[in-house]
């Protein structure tokens, strides 16, 4: 292998053994970068330069003895996370040149412990979207076959990582966007409990469900991004102030003692008989390992991506307000007015799906609907939410699959907006809850196309989820596969 | 048809904390453009707000100062608009629960106690500034001013008249300056008001249509807005009209209101709770321990003044307007033991020589010890009402005591008796045609003699003896 194809731990492993150096390991992720991103499209900025000087700087640092553990791996960042002096798009031409004076708290953190940047990775316009084809720019191609979607908005994040473009890399999931992509590319994808991490810096799409995570080869490389990026922020008013335990000690390779909960209203028609029997042998897998097994409902499933495109879209209509070409990014030539000038940049600066949730969200608000939509969508909100702290009580584990298939072909749903919302029908009620979950490879497809389990958790209980998909996955070989490019 | 005025005022009071509501950037006034910004107040992509906890606690003292029930559990909520000076197309405001409800401010009306409603006193963030420059054509953003801590007061429709409505806002400014949460200064922009005016039939329940008044920018234009307002809506009335409900603006150098806007439909702002930010919770401890910290308001001076110091009504509303000034009335009150004399000194002679210097009671050359130290003088008998008039100017202009002002400049009254009826004797034998008619029955004649002694003894001899001997030897 490699040493783009391997892990953080690996990686860390190595330079501390003085087996490897970080300039190494970046030369070899530039490389296949690259080798294979005109044909992945995952990046939207490459930053060489500035990775390689760090990774001089890391060598140079652990030489001098003061490196932190992962000193010197290079990470990429998705495209909607502020990084002060180089450009952050969200994938929109209204960002288009946008250069941040100021880093995400995420971001600060990982330079505070030696990270280096790759670059700035592809994702659906402004994180709305399950394909990242509605990307401003490009589309990202799925690793494992290169005429499908790697899944989104985190599509960049899921295929870098998939792709040894990188170790690892975060991403955003606000309905579904880091699981789904893990699913579609075969790699782990964490969405931490809603105010676990930072939001300070994520440009955002909806205030009450973004979380930010990591997209990871494995569940130790996912424990040690959470270590770094987790923990209170100052900056964020909704982040957490609870204390940040050793994400690394959950890493034990039994259930024993543990119960998973398997809900019905996730095991129905629609969902692919290929990902439904691997998803089945996976909570086998779990019950060998000492989990018991016992079945949960969760009533109001039905309604989550209704509820969800109420929310999610009405504060997205406020949040991206700002962009109006007055301060910063796009703005449009030949404007008469100011009315002009708003209608005009916005209607060139956004992309369709982005203007599309712009007016649901605006209509779903406005007077006279605001208590048939936006305040009916909170209270059912409250329902679903319920559903979990109901099954909480008699599980520590829910599982699911995390998508009802497996990647489809780019361009197979980008017509029908509806088709393409149903594809996040299994993470949603996730951010609508504000738990934790997270989703690793289960199996392929006959077609050789990755099939993700998702596990979920209690609120802050990020080391029973991390417990129970590490005690999976070291019982299998999943994680071992790497896509052939 | 008489009619009565019905009218509400909204008042946006600037909080006068360090730095601004959601940010750390300094509350700046009069700096140069965008200076006093960050990514969070301009705007940028990714930032979140951080509540400023100081604004929190002066909403909650001025809430407690009006009698206001403090919400426990209060949000935030976003009011959404595009402007440019608005840099995230909402501002962060409060709709349902806001911090304070339900309490009034008392008026002087004609003598008597009135009780104004106060609806609701919300917290919220300024917008920036727009600067229109006519050379280039361009509008110029200064978002120095976005993200300053705002508090919007909303009184019941409990005003009946312009005058009413000055009251109001003057006693809404001192109360606010008393607790010292906000300058509250119209011309410096820092105390706002709208104005909602209607009116109806005397004797009618229902409300008419009403007109607001925006960004009035002094109390007397306020009054002289709502005066044209209630006469423009009479007539309208008077001939059959309907008063069409819109917002206008006050051209204060013809004295008229004039209509806002054009064909412009109502704004639907599209409330919803503030996500980015959790609700407020104060406890009753937090309020207790506010409460604390609000010594004597306006009113109970007021109050106390009229019975410790057996002051008219009026008299003790002038001089509670501020902390500062009762502070020093009754400073020069207790020394001086005369807080009546003390009163009309002060609202004569003093705020005559402040208010031409534009200067506030902070900055009276004069201390209350040395006004006391005058009026006791003038006890005494060692000097004149009419002479201390000079006597308070010198101390004013020059910083002196009055025993140092009337020594030098030779002020001393003069009572001796002899020395007066002397000056008397010189100009009764100076003046024999005068005293010849005085004798035969021209009364009048009475004040020449008297100014002309006044005038020999320079204003130094003391008017009542010079009155009482003057008439005895005049008729000699």
């Amino acid at each position: 292998m490699e040493l783009h194809d391997l892990t953080i731990h690996e990686l860390r492993g190595m330079l501390e053994k003085g087996e490897t150096t970080s300039r190494a390991i970046t030369e070899s992720v530039l490389n296949r970068i690259k080798a294979v991103d005109e044909k992945v499209k995952a990046y939207i900025t490459v930053t060489g330069e500035a990775a390689l000087s760090q990774a001089d700087r890391a060598d140079k640092d652990r030489k001098a003895g003061t490196a932190s553990a992962v000193h010197g791996i290079p990470i990429a960042i998705k495209d909607n996370m502020c990084t002060a002096g180089t450009r952050t798009t969200c994938a929109s031409k209204i960002l288009g040149n946008f250069i941040p004076p100021y880093d995400a708290t995420v971001v600060t953190r990982l330079n505070g412990s030696g990270i280096v940047m790759t670059g700035k990775v592809n994702m659906d316009e402004f994180a709305m979207g399950s394909s990242t084809e509605n990307s401003a720019f490009f589309a990202t191609k799925n690793p494992w076959d290169l005429g499908r979607i790697p899944g989104g908005s985190s599509g960049g994040s899921a295929a870098a990582v998939a792709a040894g473009e990188c170790i690892a890399a975060l991403g955003s999931d606000t309905g579904g966007s880091i699981r789904q992509p893990a699913a579609c590319c075969g790699v782990v994808g964490l969405k931490p409990t809603y105010g676990r991490v930072s939001r300070y810096g994520l440009v955002a799409f909806a205030s009450s469900l973004d979380q930010i995570g990591p997209l990871t080869k494995d569940v130790t490389d996912a424990a040690i991004v959470m270590n770094i990026i987790a923990g209170h922020d100052p900056k964020d008013s909704t982040s957490a102030d609870i204390a940040v335990p050793d994400y690394t000690r959950s890493l034990v390779k039994d259930v024993k003692g543990m119960t998973v909960g398997i809900p019905k209203e996730y095991f129905i028609e629609g969902v692919d008989p290929e990902v439904d029997k691997a998803v089945r042998e996976a909570v086998k897998t779990l019950e060998r390992l000492g989990a018991k097994v016992v079945d949960v409902s969760l009533p109001h499933t039905g309604y989550a991506v209704a509820t969800y495109y109420i929310l999610a879209t009405s504060e997205a209509s406020s949040n991206l307000a700002r962009y109006d070409g007055v301060k910063y990014g796009f703005r449009a030539q030949g404007a008469k007015d100011l009315l002009d000038l708003y209608m005009k940049s916005r209607s060139q600066g956004f992309g369709p799906e982005v203007k599309r949730r712009i007016m649901l969200g605006t209509y779903a608000l406005s007077a006279g609907y605001y208590d048939a939509y936006y305040k009916k969508g909170q209270q059912v909100r409250t329902l679903i939410k319920q559903d979990f702290d109901e099954a909480f009580k008699k599980v520590d584990i829910i599982a699911t699959p995390t998508a009802p298939t497996a990647a489809f072909k780019i361009g197979e749903k980008s017509s029908d907006p509806l088709q393409m919302y149903l594809s996040d029908i299994f993470t949603i009620s996730v951010n609508l809850a504000g738990i934790p979950g997270i989703s690793l490879p289960c199996g392929f497809t006959t077609g050789n196309l990755p099939i993700g389990l998702q596990l979920l958790g209690r609120n802050f209980d990020e080391e029973s989820v991390l417990r129970a998909a590490f005690a999976y996955e070291q019982a299998t070989e999943w994680h071992k596969k790497r896509a052939k490019l | 048809m008489n009619y009565e005025a019905v009218i509400g005022l909204e008042v946006h009071a600037q909080l006068q904390t360090n730095t601004k509501i959601f940010c750390g950037c300094e509350t700046a006034f009069g700096e140069e453009a965008n200076t006093r910004t960050c990514p969070v107040c301009i705007g940028m992509p990714g930032v979140l707000p951080v509540l400023n906890k100081k604004a929190v606690e002066y909403i909650i003292k001025t809430g407690l100062a009006t009698h206001c029930s403090i919400t426990p559990s209060s949000r935030f909520a976003r009011k959404n608009y595009f402007y440019p000076d608005l840099p995230k197309g909402y501002q962060i405001s409060q709709y349902e629960l806001p911090l304070c409800e339900k309490g009034y401010v008392e008026i002087l009306v004609d003598g008597k106690v009135k009780r104004v409603g106060i609806t609701r006193i919300h917290l919220e963030e300024d917008a920036g500034k727009n600067l229109h420059t006519s050379e280039s054509g361009a509008s110029l953003v200064d978002l120095n001013r976005a993200g300053t801590p705002l508090m919007e007061i909303v009184s019941e429709p409990d005003i009946r008249s312009a005058d009413e409505a000055a009251e109001y806002l003057k006693k809404l400014r001192s109360i606010l300056r008393y607790i010292e949460v906000s300058d509250a200064d119209m011309e410096k922009g820092n105390f706002r008001c709208d104005c909602n005016v209607s009116i109806r039939p005397v004797g009618a329940k229902e409300y008419g249509t009403r007109a607001e008044v925006k960004n009035v920018n002094s109390f007397k234009f306020v009054q002289k807005a709502l005066e044209y307002e209630i006469k423009r809506q009479a007539q309208i009335l008077d001939e059959g009209g309907r008063v069409v409900q819109e917002t206008r603006l006050f051209d204060s150098s013809k004295g008229v209101t004039f209509s806002m806007r054009s064909k412009e439909e109502a704004h639907d702002y599209r409330y919803f709770p503030e996500p980015d930010l959790v609700p407020i919770v104060t406890s009753n401890e937090t309020i207790e321990a506010i409460r604390k910290t609000i010594t004597e308001l306006p009113e109970a001076k007021r109050n106390r003044f009229v019975k410790e110091y057996e002051l008219p009504e009026y008299d003790a509303d002038m001089l509670t307007q501020s902390r500062a000034l009762a502070a020093y009335f009754e400073e020069a009150a207790k020394l001086s033991g005369q807080p009546k004399v003390i009163a009309n000194w002060m609202m004569g002679e003093l705020m005559r020589l402040l208010n031409a210097e534009g200067k506030e009671i902070e900055q009276c050359p004069v201390r209350p010890d040395r006004l006391a130290g005058m009026i006791k003088m003038i006890n005494d008998g060692t000097i004149s009402t009419k002479i201390a008039k000079t006597v308070f100017e010198e101390m004013y202009g020059t910083g002196k005591d009055a025993e140092t002002v009337v020594k030098e400049k030779g002020l001393v009254q003069v009572s001796d008796t002899g020395a007066i009826e002397t000056i008397i004797d010189d100009v009764i034998k100076a003046n024999p045609a005068q005293h010849a008619d005085y004798k035969g029955g021209k009364d009048k004649l009475f004040g020449f003699f008297v100014g002309q002694v006044m005038k020999a003894s320079k204003g130094k001899a003391n008017p009542e003896m010079v009155n009482e001997l003057l008439k005895k030897k005049l008729a000699e």
